[in-house]
C-alpha cells in the first residue's frame, strides 16, 4: 500500500517539474519519467498489457517524437517565451478551481470501498485479447483505419512544398 | 307593388356610378339629364308607393310595406338583414327627398353650368340621394346607420366641392368631424339596443320596448345617445357650428342637404323611435331645453349677419330647433309637419338666394345688393312667398306647422311658448330684413355687377315657382280642427305614433278659445316685426355697420356668433392639438422609437462588448474553456 | 505478481480518484501557463494519461475488462493525434518562424 503512495508522490512531483521548467528538453525528459511512474501504477493494478503498451507506445514512440520535433526546431531555454506573471497566476488559480470542483463533484471525501481485485485475470493479455476481438472488433478495425489516416495526414502536412525556380 | 321598393335607392346609385365614371367623357347635357332622370323615376316610384300606403290607410290598415333583400349578418343568434320598410312616415319622407331632390337637380343644371366639375357634382348629388333614401327606407337601425354615415360623407364631399380653396376644405372637414361625434352617439345607442333587445329591427324593438318601465335607465341612455347623434346631424347645441360654415358649398348643396333633407334626418330618426323617447321623459325635457336654446341662439345670431347664405343657414338651425321642440313636447306630428313645410320654403329660399348670387356675379354680401326687384322679378316674387311662409303668416304653410308646435309647447309649459314666440318674432324680423336689404331700395353694387344683372334661366326659375306653390298650399294637409280642417296628416301618421301615444301620460287638449288667442297673438306679433323691419330697412334705408366698434355690445356679440367657435377652439381644438403634438414628439419619437431603436442599439452595444471576448489569443480561449468546464460541473452538481 | 497485488488490495478507490484528479489539474495548469505549443501538447498528453489510469482502476474495481480496452483505444488515438498535431506545428513554424502561441492570434473577428 505504501508503494502506491510513494509512486503517486513521485508522479505528482515529476509532473510538476514538467510544467515548471523553462528548458523544453528538460520538460520532455521529466514527462518521460512521469510516464514511467504511470507504468508502475498499471503494474500495481495488474493491468500488465496496459503497462507494457504504455511503456512502448507513450515513452518509446510519442515522447521520442516530441524530442525529434524539439531538436528539429532547435528550441532551448533562451528562445523559450514565457507568459506574464499575472496570467500564470490566473492559470494556476483556474487549475486549482478545477481540482476543487472535481473533489466536490465526485464526492471523493466520502467513505468508499477499498479496491478489491475481483478477477485478477482481466488484466492479462489473453483475456484482454478475447474481449477486444469479440466485443470490440469494430472499434478495433476503425482505430486501425484512424491510424492509417493519421499517418497519411502527417506525411502530407509536413511535406515541404516543391521549390519553384 | 312592393317590389318597387329596392328600385328607389338603386336608380340614384346607378346614376352615381355612370356619372362618376363618365364625368370627364360624357357631355354636360347627358350628365345633367341622366342625373335628373334617375331621381325623377325614383320620385315616380315613390308616388306609386305613397298611393299604395294611402289606400291602405283609407281602408283603415296600418299601411306598411316591407321588403327583405337578403340576410346580411348572421352570427349566432344575431340576424340582421338588408331590408326596407315603407310606412306612412317614410312614404312622406320619400316624396320629400325625391321630389325636392329632383327640383334641385334641375336647378343645378342651370346653376353649375359653367363649372368644370359638372359631372362630379351630379355624381355626388346622386350618391347623396342614394344614401338619404337608404336612411329613410331602412327597416332596422343598421341600414339607417349606413344612410346616416353616407349622407355625412356626401355632405363633406359636396361642401368641399371647390376644394382648392383651403377655407372651404376646412369647412368640409369641420362638418364631417362634428357629424362623426354625433355618429359615435348613434353607434353606442345601436350597441345598447342590440344588447338590450337582441335585434335592431324596428318591428322587434318597439313592441319589446313597451315592457320597460317609464324612465328605465337603459332606455334613457339609449335615447340620450340617439339625441346626441341627432344634435350632430341636425345642428343643435352643441354641434351646430358646422352648418353656417357649410355654406362654403355650392348653393344647390345648401338647399338640398342643409335645408331639406340631411338635417331633417335627426328628426326623422327620433320620430321613428318615438316609443323609446316617450319612455324616457328626461330625454324629452332635455330635447326641449336644448331645442329652444338653439332656436333662440341661432335667431339672435341671424339678426346681424350680412351674408345672405349665412342668414339662411342660421335660420335653418333655428327652425330645426323648433322641430326638436315639437318632438320634445310630444307633438310628433307637428314636428314632422314642420319638417315638410320647412323643406318647401327653405329649399325655395336657398334656391332663390342662389339665383340672386348667380345674377350678382357671385356676390353674397347683402350690403352690396339692393333694388333687385325690377331686375329679377320671378326670384323676388318667389322669395317673398318663402319669407312670408317662414315668418308664419296665414294662410301660408309655415303658419300652420309652427302654430301646431307652439300649441304643443304651450300645453307642456307656457314658458316654452313664450320663448318660442320670441323666437318667431326674431325669425320674422331677420327674414324680412334679408328680403328688404336684397330687393328693396337702391342698387349698392358695382357698375360691372349692374351690367351683368339678369334674371336666371328657366332651369333655375321653374323649380322656384314649383316650390313657391307648394309653400303656399302646403298647409292644407294638416289644417287643425279649430280652423275647420280635418288634421289629415295626423290621421295619416297615426299608426307610426300610436304605440307611443298610448304610453304617454294623459295630455289635456287646448280649449278652442285658447288656441284662437295664441294664433292671434303670434300673427299680430309677426306683423308688427314685419312693419319694424320695413321701417328700418326700406323707409330709413339703414345699412349695417362694417366694423366692430361702431356696433353696440349685443349686436357685436350677435355678429361674432356669440364667440362659440372661439370657445370650441380653446376648449376642444387646442387641447387636442397639444395632445397630438405631445404624442407625436414625446411618446412616438422618444418613447416608441426610443424603445425600438434602443433595442437595436442595445443589441449593437452588447455585440461590441461581446466581440472583445474573441481576441484571437488561444491562451485566453483555453482559460475560458477551463472556466466553462468548471461552471458546467458546478451546475451539474447543484442541480442534482 | 500475486503478492504484490495482494499487498495493494487496501487502496481505496477514492485515493485513485484524488490522484488522477491532481494529475489532470496539473495538466490543465500546464496548458494555461505555458506559451510553447509543444509543451502545451505534452500537458494534454499528461491529462490523457491521468484519465487512462483512472479508467484502468475502475475496470479493476468492477471486474469489467471493457475499461482497459477503452484505455487501449485512447492510447492509439493519442498517438495519432500527436502525429498530426506535431505535423501542424511544424507547418506553422515554417510559416511564422515561431512556436509562440500568443503570436497565433488570427482567430478573431
Amino acid at each position: 500500500m505504501t508503494v502506491f503512495y510513494f509512486v503517486a508522490f513521485l508522479s505528482i512531483f515529476f509532473a510538476l517539474m514538467t510544467i515548471f521548467t523553462k528548458n523544453p528538453v528538460h520538460s520532455v525528459l521529466y514527462l518521460v519519467i512521469t510516464f514511467f511512474t504511470f507504468t508502475v501504477h498499471y503494474i500495481l493494478l495488474n493491468a500488465q498489457f496496459l503497462a507494457v503498451v504504455n511503456f512502448i507506445v507513450y515513452m518509446g514512440a510519442i515522447m521520442v517524437l516530441f524530442l525529434f520535433v524539439l531538436m528539429l526546431l532547435n528550441l532551448n531555454k533562451d528562445t523559450e517565451p514565457m507568459k506574464s506573471n499575472l496570467v500564470k497566476f490566473m492559470g494556476v488559480i483556474a487549475g486549482c478551481c478545477l481540482l476543487v470542483t472535481f473533489f466536490g463533484v465526485y464526492r471523493v471525501f466520502d467513505i468508499s470501498n477499498p479496491l478489491t481485485v475481483v478477477n485478477p485475470e482481466i488484466g492479462l493479455v489473453k483475456n484482454l485479447g478475447k474481449v477486444l476481438f469479440n466485443e470490440f472488433l469494430l472499434p478495433f478495425e476503425l482505430s486501425s483505419l484512424l491510424l492509417l489516416t493519421a499517418m497519411i495526414g502527417a506525411i502530407l502536412l509536413a511535406k515541404k512544398e516543391p521549390k519553384q525556380i | 307593388m312592393s317590389e318597387l321598393v329596392w328600385l328607389i335607392p338603386l336608380l340614384p346609385l346607378i346614376g352615381f356610378i355612370v356619372n362618376g365614371l363618365g364625368r370627364n367623357t360624357l357631355s354636360k347635357g347627358m350628365v345633367g339629364t341622366l342625373g335628373s332622370a334617375v331621381v325623377l323615376i325614383s320620385f315616380v316610384c315613390s308616388c306609386i308607393l305613397f298611393a299604395e300606403v294611402y289606400q291602405a290607410r283609407q281602408a283603415g290598415q296600418a299601411g306598411i310595406i316591407e321588403q327583405h333583400l337578403f340576410d346580411w349578418i348572421t352570427v349566432g343568434n344575431l340576424k340582421i338583414g338588408l331590408s326596407f320598410l315603407v310606412d306612412p312616415l317614410s312614404a312622406i319622407m320619400l316624396l320629400i327627398v325625391t321630389g325636392i331632390g329632383f327640383l334641385i337637380h334641375v336647378y343645378s343644371v342651370g346653376y353649375m353650368h359653367h363649372d368644370t366639375g359638372f359631372g362630379k357634382f351630379f355624381a355626388y348629388l346622386n350618391l347623396f340621394i342614394f344614401f338619404m333614401l337608404l336612411l329613410v327606407l331602412g327597416s332596422n337601425y343598421l341600414v339607417m346607420f349606413i344612410g346616416w354615415e353616407g349622407v355625412g360623407l356626401c355632405s363633406y364631399l359636396l361642401i368641399g366641392f371647390w376644394y382648392t380653396n383651403s377655407s372651404y376644405a376646412n369647412a368640409a372637414k369641420k362638418a364631417f368631424v362634428m357629424n362623426r361625434i354625433g355618429d359615435l352617439g348613434f353607434l353606442l345607442a345601436v350597441f345598447l339596443i342590440l344588447g338590450t333587445f337582441g335585434s335592431l329591427e324596428f318591428s322587434t324593438v318597439f313592441p319589446a320596448a313597451k315592457n320597460f318601465a317609464v324612465g328605465d335607465i337603459t332606455v334613457v341612455s339609449i335615447t340620450v345617445l340617439l339625441f346626441i347623434a341627432a344634435t350632430g346631424k341636425s345642428a343643435q347645441i352643441p354641434l351646430f357650428t358646422w352648418l353656417p360654415d357649410a355654406m362654403a358649398g355650392p348653393t344647390p348643396v345648401s338647399a338640398l342637404i342643409h335645408a331639406a333633407t340631411m338635417v331633417t334626418a335627426g328628426i326623422y330618426m327620433i320620430a321613428r323611435s318615438n316609443v323609446l323617447f316617450i319612455l324616457s321623459p328626461f330625454t324629452l325635457q332635455l330635447i326641449s331645453v336644448i331645442a329652444i336654446c338653439t332656436a333662440l341662439l341661432a335667431a339672435a345670431i341671424a339678426l346681424t349677419q350680412n351674408d345672405i347664405k349665412k342668414v339662411l343657414a342660421y335660420s335653418t338651425v333655428s327652425q330645426l330647433g323648433y322641430m326638436f321642440l315639437g318632438l320634445g313636447v310630444g307633438a310628433f306630428t307637428g314636428a314632422f309637419f314642420h319638417v315638410l313645410t320647412h323643406a318647401f320654403f327653405k329649399a325655395l329660399l336657398f334656391l332663390g338666394a342662389g339665383s340672386v348670387i348667380h345674377g350678382m356675379s357671385e356676390e353674397q354680401d347683402m350690403r352690396n345688393m339692393g333694388g333687385l326687384k325690377k331686375a329679377m322679378p320671378v326670384t323676388y316674387l318667389t322669395m317673398l312667398i318663402g319669407t312670408i311662409a317662414i315668418a308664419g303668416i296665414p294662410p301660408f304653410s309655415g303658419f300652420f306647422s309652427k302654430d301646431e308646435i307652439l300649441a304643443g309647447a304651450f300645453i307642456a309649459s307656457p314658458v316654452l311658448w313664450v320663448l318660442g314666440f320670441i323666437g318667431a318674432l326674431m325669425t320674422a324680423f331677420y327674414m324680412f330684413r334679408m328680403l328688404f336689404m336684397t330687393f328693396s331700395g337702391t342698387f349698392r353694387g358695382t357698375e360691372q355687377q349692374k351690367h351683368h344683372l339678369h334674371e336666371s334661366p328657366k332651369s333655375m326659375t321653374v323649380p322656384l315657382i314649383v316650390l313657391a306653390i307648394l309653400s303656399v298650399l302646403g298647409g292644407v294637409i294638416n289644417l287643425p280642427a279649430v280652423l275647420g280642417g280635418n288634421h289629415w296628416l295626423e290621421n295619416f301618421l297615426s299608426p307610426v305614433f300610436s304605440e307611443g301615444k298610448a304610453l304617454m301620460p294623459e295630455t289635456h287638449h287646448l280649449e278652442h278659445n285658447t288656441e284662437y288667442l295664441l294664433m292671434a297673438v303670434s300673427v299680430v306679433g309677426v306683423l308688427i316685426m314685419v312693419a319694424l323691419a320695413f321701417n328700418k330697412y326700406v323707409k330709413r334705408g339703414h345699412l349695417p355697420e362694417t366694423n366692430d366698434s361702431a356696433r353696440g355690445f349685443l349686436s357685436n356679440l350677435s355678429y361674432n356668433k356669440f364667440y362659440v367657435d372661439e370657445l370650441y377652439d380653446n376648449i376642444v381644438v387646442r387641447p387636442i392639438n397639444w395632445l397630438s403634438t405631445f404624442f407625436g414628439n414625446v411618446v412616438d419619437q422618444k418613447g416608441i422609437d426610443g424603445v425600438v431603436n434602443g433595442a437595436g442599439k442595445a443589441t449593437f452595444d452588447t455585440g461590441k462588448v461581446l466581440r472583445l471576448l474573441q481576441n484571437g489569443n488561444v491562451g485566453f480561449y483555453l482559460l475560458m474553456m477551463v472556466i466553462g468546464v468548471i461552471a458546467i460541473f458546478i451546475y451539474g452538481m447543484l442541480s442534482l | 505478481m500475486e503478492t504484490v497485488v495482494q499487498q495493494l488490495q487496501g487502496v481505496p478507490i477514492n485515493h485513485y480518484l484524488i490522484f488522477c484528479a491532481i494529475i489532470f489539474a496539473i495538466g490543465v495548469i500546464g496548458v494555461l501557463i505555458r506559451r510553447n505549443v509543444i509543451i502545451i501538447m505534452m500537458s494534454i498528453e499528461l491529462m490523457l494519461n491521468a484519465v487512462n489510469l483512472l479508467l484502468a482502476a475502475f475496470s479493476v474495481q468492477h471486474g469489467d475488462s471493457s475499461g482497459q480496452v477503452f484505455v487501449f483505444f485512447i492510447m492509439a488515438l493519442a498517438a495519432a493525434e500527436v502525429a498530426v498535431g506535431l505535423a501542424i506545428i511544424i507547418m506553422v513554424y515554417r510559416n511564422t518562424k515561431s512556436v509562440d502561441i500568443d503570436s497565433l492570434n488570427k482567430l478573431r473577428w
